[in-house]
C-alpha cells in the first residue's frame, strides 16, 4: 500500500517527489567540508568517472573560495552541478571514501558538490569562456550528457559546434528520464543555461537527424560529427497483449511525469515488469503519483536484480510491493491491459525455467515495461563503416572515442550500453579530446 | 572523594578554577551566577582609570570546523564606574563569603595605587591583581603591558603596592617580552605575594580582505589585539614553567593562564606548578557552564591517581622538563601502522615522504593502501602518528633496550663532541635519502 497522497497541485507534487539530496546551506557545507581529510591520492577520485579533485574542491570550499571549487569541478566535468545530486554516489565517490573504512559516514561529496557548483550558477559566475576560434567545426547529435560534455569542451578549444537535438529541450534523460526526486527540471535547465551563455552552445532543437541525406550534409559541412545519441525508446518485450493502450514503456512514463507532474493521472494499480534501475524508479514514482498498489515483478530472484541496492530500498520505502521469479506471458485485458498474466520460474542447473501450471494474473490499469531500451540501431545504421558491436553499442578506441568511420566520435549510453550521466559527461569530453587529436594530427 | 581546595598565597577557595579578569567578570550578577555553576573564584573586570571602549572588539581564529581556536581582543579595562563596582562587589562577598574575589587593579600614581587598593579592601576582597598585561591600548597610555615590559618600573609599583596593601597581592605578567623571568623576578623583588601569567598576546588574528584593515575593524581600521583562547596554552604552560623552576620564584604561587578549556588543560597547568588556573576564552565561548567538565574531570583524574588535593601533584612535571642537552640520545622509537585500525587516507605517507624523512612506502600492488614503515629510515620523529586520522592506529615503539643513557651534555664533558656529520640516524648515514632525480617519479602524466 503506497503511503503518498495523489498530488494535485505543484506543491504536493514538490512534496511527495521531495529532493533526496537537498541542497546543502552554508553551515552545512563549511562543517561538512571541515570533516575531509585531504587523502594523498584520494580514492574518491579514483573512483568519480570523471576523476574530479574532490579533496581540492572540498578544501576550497572550506578555505571560503567557492568560485574557484565549482571551477575544479567542472574542469573534470561539465555537469558538475547534476551529477551532484544524480550520481549513485555511494557506489562511487562515497562509496570510496576513507571514512567508511571506520564505520563513519563518508564526507557527503555529492552535495558539496552540488553547493560549490549551485553557487555559481545562481551567482552566474562566469568560469569558462571559449577558446579563440580555430576554424573548424564539429556537429554534434544529441544533447544529452555526453553530447553537451563534447560541446563545451570542443568550445574551450575554439570549436564552432552545432548541436542537433531531437525533442524540444536540451539535456537528455537529465531531464527526461533521471527520477523527479533526485532533481528538479528548474536546476537542470539552469546548469545548461549557465553552461550556453559561457561556452556558447548552439541547441538547434526539434531537429532529429534520421535520414542518409541529413547525415550526407553533416558530412559534408563539418571537420566531424559526434553521436551522443543515447539508447532511445524501450524495447518492445514481444510479449502477446503488449500494444494495449495501457501499456507504457517505463522511459516514456518518466519522461511524462517529468513533463507533467501532478498533472499526469497515474492510475491505481500499476505494475512495473523489470528487475533494473529504470524499473525501481518508475515504481518508486508511481508510489509517489498516489497510486495504490504498484507491484514490481521481476522473472528472477532478487539477489539477481541489475538495481543498486540504495535504489530498491528507496522503492520498498515508497511503499511498493515486489515479485520474484515471475515471469511476464500475457497482457490480459480486452483493448486495454486488466493485469498481467505471470508464470512462476525457477533457476534449474544455472538455467531459468518456468514452473508448469503456476501462472497468475497481477491486475493492473497500467502496466509499465522497464525491460530495457532498443538502442538506435536502426539509425546508426545509416552511417557508412559504423561498425556496433553484437549488444548493438557503438563501437570505438576506447581513448580518442574515435567509430569505425573516422569521421565520427561517440560516447554516453550510446557507447557504453547505459550507464550514469558521469560517464556520458566523461566520454564526451574524452571524445572532444579525440577530435582535437585528430584532427591537428597531434 | 578528593578535596578541591585550595589556599593560594592565602586566598582561599573551594576549587583552583578562577574566572580571570575580563568580560565574564565585568559586573556582580556575571560573577554571583558563576559561582552559582561552581567556579571557585574569580579576578574581576580590571578597575582603574576611566576609559572609552570602541564599538566592534574582538577577532577570531577558526579552524576547520573550530570556532575560536584562538581569540583576540582590543578591549580596555572595565568602563562601569569604580563606584557600582565595588558595590556589587561588597554583595557578592555577602552571598559568598568563602569564594575567592579578587580586584584586578591599573592605574597610574602612587596616590592613585594607594586609594584604590584602601576602596577595594573596603569593599571585601579577598586578595588584588595587578594588571602589567593588556598589550593593547592602555599600554599606549603608559600602563598595562608598557609596566610589564619594563622589569624596574614593575618592581616599582610592586613595591608601592606592598607597602599599603593587607590582602595578598598578585602580580599578573603580560608574555610579551623575551624573557618571562626578568619581569618574574622584579616582582618577586618587589615582594608580590604571588603571580599570575600570561596575559594576551600582541596579535593580528586576520585581514578583512574587503577593507584591507585588521580585525576587528573599527571603521575602517584596526589595531593588534590581544590573543588568547586553545592556541595560546602552549605558550603559556611553557612560561608557567619558566618560572616554577627559576630558584628565585619557585617559592611563590602561580596562577596559570592562557587557553584553559577542560580539565586536562587545568591538569597540564598544576603538574608545572600553577596553584590555580584562570579562565576567560572558554567561558566567553561556552558560559559558565564549562566548568563542570573541568572540576568532573580534575576530581576523576584524582580518584584514578589517588589524589587527595591538587598539592599531591602541583608541580610533579617539573623535574621531566629538562634542557635539550639532557635528552637521551640512546633512546630509540620507530612508527607502527596497526592494519586493521589503517583506514588508508595515506596522508602518513606524504607526510614523512615531502615533510619528514621517507620513511614510509605505499606497497606496489594496485588497490593496497595500507603504507608500510620503513623501520630503518624511521627517526621516530612522531610526525605520522600526529597527522593520523584514526585513534591508535600509528603508535610509536621503542627499539632501544632502555638501558643505556648518553647526552649532549655527558659527551661535553667525556668531551665527545662530534666533529662531523656521522650520526646514524642522520639522512645519508644511517639510511637512505632518495636522490634528487627520484622526485620526478612522482610527476603525473599531465603534460
Ligand atoms: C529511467 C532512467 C533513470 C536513470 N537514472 C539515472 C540516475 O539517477 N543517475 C545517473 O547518473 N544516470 C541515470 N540514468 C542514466 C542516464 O540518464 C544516462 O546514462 C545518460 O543520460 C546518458 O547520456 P547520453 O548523452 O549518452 O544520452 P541521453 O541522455 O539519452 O541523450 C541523448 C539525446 O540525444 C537525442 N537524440 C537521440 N537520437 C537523436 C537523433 N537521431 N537526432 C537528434 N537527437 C537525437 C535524444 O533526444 C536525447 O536528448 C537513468 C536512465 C534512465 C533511463
Ligand atoms: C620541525 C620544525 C623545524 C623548524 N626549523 C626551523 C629552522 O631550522 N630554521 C628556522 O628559521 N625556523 C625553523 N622553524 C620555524 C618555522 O620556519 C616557522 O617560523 C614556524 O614553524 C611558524 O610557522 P607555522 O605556524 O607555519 O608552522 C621550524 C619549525 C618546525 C615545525
Ligand atoms: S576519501 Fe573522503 S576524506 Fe579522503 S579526500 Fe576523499 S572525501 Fe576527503
Ligand atoms: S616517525 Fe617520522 S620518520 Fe618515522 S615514519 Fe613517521 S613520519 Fe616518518
Ligand atoms: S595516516 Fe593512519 S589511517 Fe591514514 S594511511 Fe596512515 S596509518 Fe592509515
Amino acid at each position: 500500500m503506497s503511503e503518498y497522497k495523489r498530488p494535485t497541485s505543484e506543491i504536493e507534487f514538490e512534496q511527495n517527489f521531495a529532493q533526496k539530496k537537498p541542497l546543502m546551506n552554508a553551515t552545512e557545507a563549511h562543517f561538512e567540508s571541515s570533516k575531509c581529510l585531504f587523502c594523498y591520492d584520494a580514492p574518491c577520485i579514483t573512483a568519480c568517472p570523471t576523476g574530479i579533485d574532490i579533496p581540492l574542491f572540498i578544501k576550497q570550499i572550506n578555505s571560503g573560495n567557492l568560485t574557484g571549487s565549482a571551477k575544479t569541478i567542472y574542469e573534470s566535468n561539465w555537469l558538475g552541478n547534476a551529477c551532484g545530486t544524480i550520481c549513485p554516489t555511494g557506489e562511487l565517490c562515497e562509496g570510496a571514501c576513507v571514512f567508511n573504512h571506520q564505520d563513519l559516514p563518508p564526507i557527503q561529496i555529492g552535495r558539496l558538490q552540488n553547493f560549490a557548483t549551485a553557487d555559481a550558477i545562481k551567482k552566474d559566475k562566469n568560469l569558462f569562456s571559449s577558446g579563440p576560434s580555430n576554424g573548424r567545426k564539429v556537429a554534434v547529435i544529441g544533447s544529452g550528457g555526453a553530447g553537451i560534455a563534447c560541446a563545451c569542451e570542443l568550445r574551450t578549444m575554439g570549436y564552432e559546434v552545432d548541436i542537433y537535438e531531437a525533442k524540444s529541450k536540451p539535456s537528455g534523460l537529465t531531464l527526461h528520464g533521471i527520477a523527479a526526486y533526485k532533481i528538479t527540471n528548474q536546476e537542470v535547465e539552469d546548469e545548461i543555461n549557465f553552461l550556453e551563455k559561457q561556452m556558447g552552445l548552439n541547441f538547434i532543437c526539434d531537429h532529429p537527424i534520421e535520414n542518409k541525406t541529413q547525415l550526407e550534409k553533416l558530412e559534408a559541412g563539418y571537420d566531424a560529427i559526434f553521436l551522443g545519441v543515447g539508447i532511445g525508446a524501450t524495447a518492445q518485450i514481444g510479449l502477446p497483449g503488449e500494444d494495449k493502450t495501457n501499456v507504457i514503456g517505463a522511459v516514456e512514463f518518466i519522461e511524462e511525469l517529468r513533463k507533467k507532474h501532478h498533472e499526469l493521472n497515474v492510475p491505481n494499480r500499476v505494475v512495473v515488469i523489470g528487475g533494473g534501475n529504470t524499473a525501481m524508479d518508475a515504481a518508486s514514482q508511481s508510489a509517489r503519483m498516489g497510486a495504490n498498489t504498484v507491484v514490481l515483478a521481476y522473472r528472477r530472484s532478487k539477489e539477481d536484480m541489475g538495481a543498486y541496492g540504495f535504489e530498491y530500498k528507496l522503492a520498498i520505502s515508497a511503499g511498493i510491493e515486489s515479485v520474484f521469479n515471475a515471469q511476464p506471458v500475457e497482457i490480459v485485458g480486452n483493448g486495454i491491459a486488466k493485469g498481467v498474466k505471470f508464470i512462476r520460474t525457477q533457476v534449474v542447473n544455472g538455467k531459468l525455467e518456468s514452473i508448469q501450471g503456476s501462472e497468475f494474473v497481477v491486475e493492473a490499469d497500467l502496466v509499465i515495461k522497464a525491460t530495457g531500451q532498443a538502442k538506435q540501431k536502426h539509425f546508426l545504421d545509416l552511417i557508412d563503416g559504423l561498425e556496433l558491436d553484437n549488444r548493438k553499442k557503438i563501437v570505438v578506441n576506447d581513448k580518442s572515442f574515435q567509430c569505425t568511420n573516422p569521421k565520427y566520435f561517440a560516447g554516453g549510453d550510446a557507447v557504453n550500453g547505459g550507464a550514469e550521466v558521469v560517464n556520458a559527461a566523461f566520454e564526451g569530453k574524452m571524445a572532444a579530446q579525440g577530435i582535437e587529436k585528430w584532427l591537428t594530427g597531434d | 572523594m578528593p578535596n578541591l581546595n585550595i589556599d593560594f598565597a592565602g586566598i582561599k577557595a573551594p576549587n583552583p578554577f578562577w574566572l580571570a579578569s575580563a568580560p565574564p567578570t565585568n559586573s556582580g550578577y556575571q560573577i554571583m551566577k558563576a559561582f552559582d555553576a561552581g567556579w571557585g573564584g574569580a579576578v574581576w573586570k580590571t578597575l582603574g582609570v576611566p576609559v572609552i571602549n570602541v564599538s566592534s572588539r574582538y577577532g577570531a581564529v577558526n579552524y576547520g570546523g573550530s570556532r575560536m581556536a584562538g581569540f583576540s581582543n582590543i578591549e580596555l579595562i572595565t568602563d562601569r564606574s569604580l563606584a557600582d563596582n565595588l558595590r556589587e562587589m561588597e554583595e557578592v562577598k555577602k552571598y559568598f563569603p568563602d569564594h575567592a574575589v579578587i580586584a584586578s587593579l591599573m592605574v597610574e600614581t602612587k596616590e592613585e595605587w594607594i586609594q584604590i587598593i584602601k576602596d577595594v579592601e573596603n569593599a571585601g576582597a579577598d586578595g588584588i591583581e595587578l594588571n602589567f598585561g593588556c598589550p593593547h591600548g592602555m599600554c599606549e597610555r603608559g600602563m598595562g603591558s608598557a609596566v610589564g615590559q619594563e622589569p624596574a618600573v614593575l618592581q616599582t609599583i610592586v613595591e608601592w603596592v606592598m607597602e599599603v596593601a593587607n590582602i595578598p597581592v598578585i602580580t599578573k605578567l603580560t608574555p610579551n617580552i623575551s624573557h618571562i623571568v626578568d619581569p618574574g623576578l622584579a616582582a618577586a623583588r618587589g615582594g608580590t605575594n604571588a603571580i599570575s601569567l600570561i596575559n594576551t598576546i600582541k596579535s593580528i588574528v586576520g585581514i578583512d580582505l574587503d577593507t584591507y584593515a585588521p580585525y576587528p575593524v573599527v571603521d575602517g581600521k584596526g589595531t593588534n589585539g590581544g590573543y588568547c583562547g586553545p592556541a595560546v596554552k602552549p605558550i603559556a604552560l611553557e612560561m608557567v614553567k619558566e618560572l616554577a623552576q627559576h630558584p628565585e620564584i619557585q617559592n611563590i604561587p602561580v596562577s596559570g593562564i592562557g587557553g584553559v578549556e577542560t580539565w586536562r588543560d587545568a591538569v597540564e597547568f598544576i603538574l608545572l606548578g600553577a596553584g590555580s588556573v584562570q579562565v576567560c576564552t572558554a567561558v566567553m565561548h561556552y558560559g559558565f557552564g564549562i566548568v563542570r567538565e573541568m572540576k568532573a574531570g580534575l576530581e576523576q583524574f584524582m580518584i584514578d591517581k589517588g589524589y587527595e588535593t591538587i598539592y599531591d601533584f602541583k608541580g610533579k612535571a617539573l623535574p621531566n622538563v629538562t634542557e635539550w642537552k639532557h635528552l637521551n640520545l640512546k633512546h630509540k622509537v620507530v612508527a607502527s601502522i596497526d592494519n586493521d585500525k589503517c583506514i588508508g587516507c595515506d596522508l602518513c605517507y606524504i607526510a614523512c615522504d615531502d615533510g619528514a624523512h621517507q620513511a614510509i612506502r605505499i606497497p606496489d600492488e594496485s588497490g593496497n593502501r595500507i603504507p608500510e614503515i620503513i623501520e630503518e629510515n624511521c627517526v621516530g620523529c612522531n610526525l605520522c602518528s600526529l597527522v593520523c586520522p584514526v585513534e591508535e592506529c600509528i603508535t610509536m615503539e621503542q627499539r632501544d633496550d632502555g638501558k643505556q643513557h648518553l647526552s649532549w651534555d655527558d659527551k661535553t664533558i667525556a668531551n665527545e663532541v662530534p666533529t662531523s656529520f656521522d650520526d646514524d640516524r642522520a639522512g645519508g648515514k644511517g639510511h637512505f635519502v632518495p636522490t634528487v632525480q627520484d622526485a620526478l617519479k612522482h610527476r603525473k602524466n599531465n603534460n
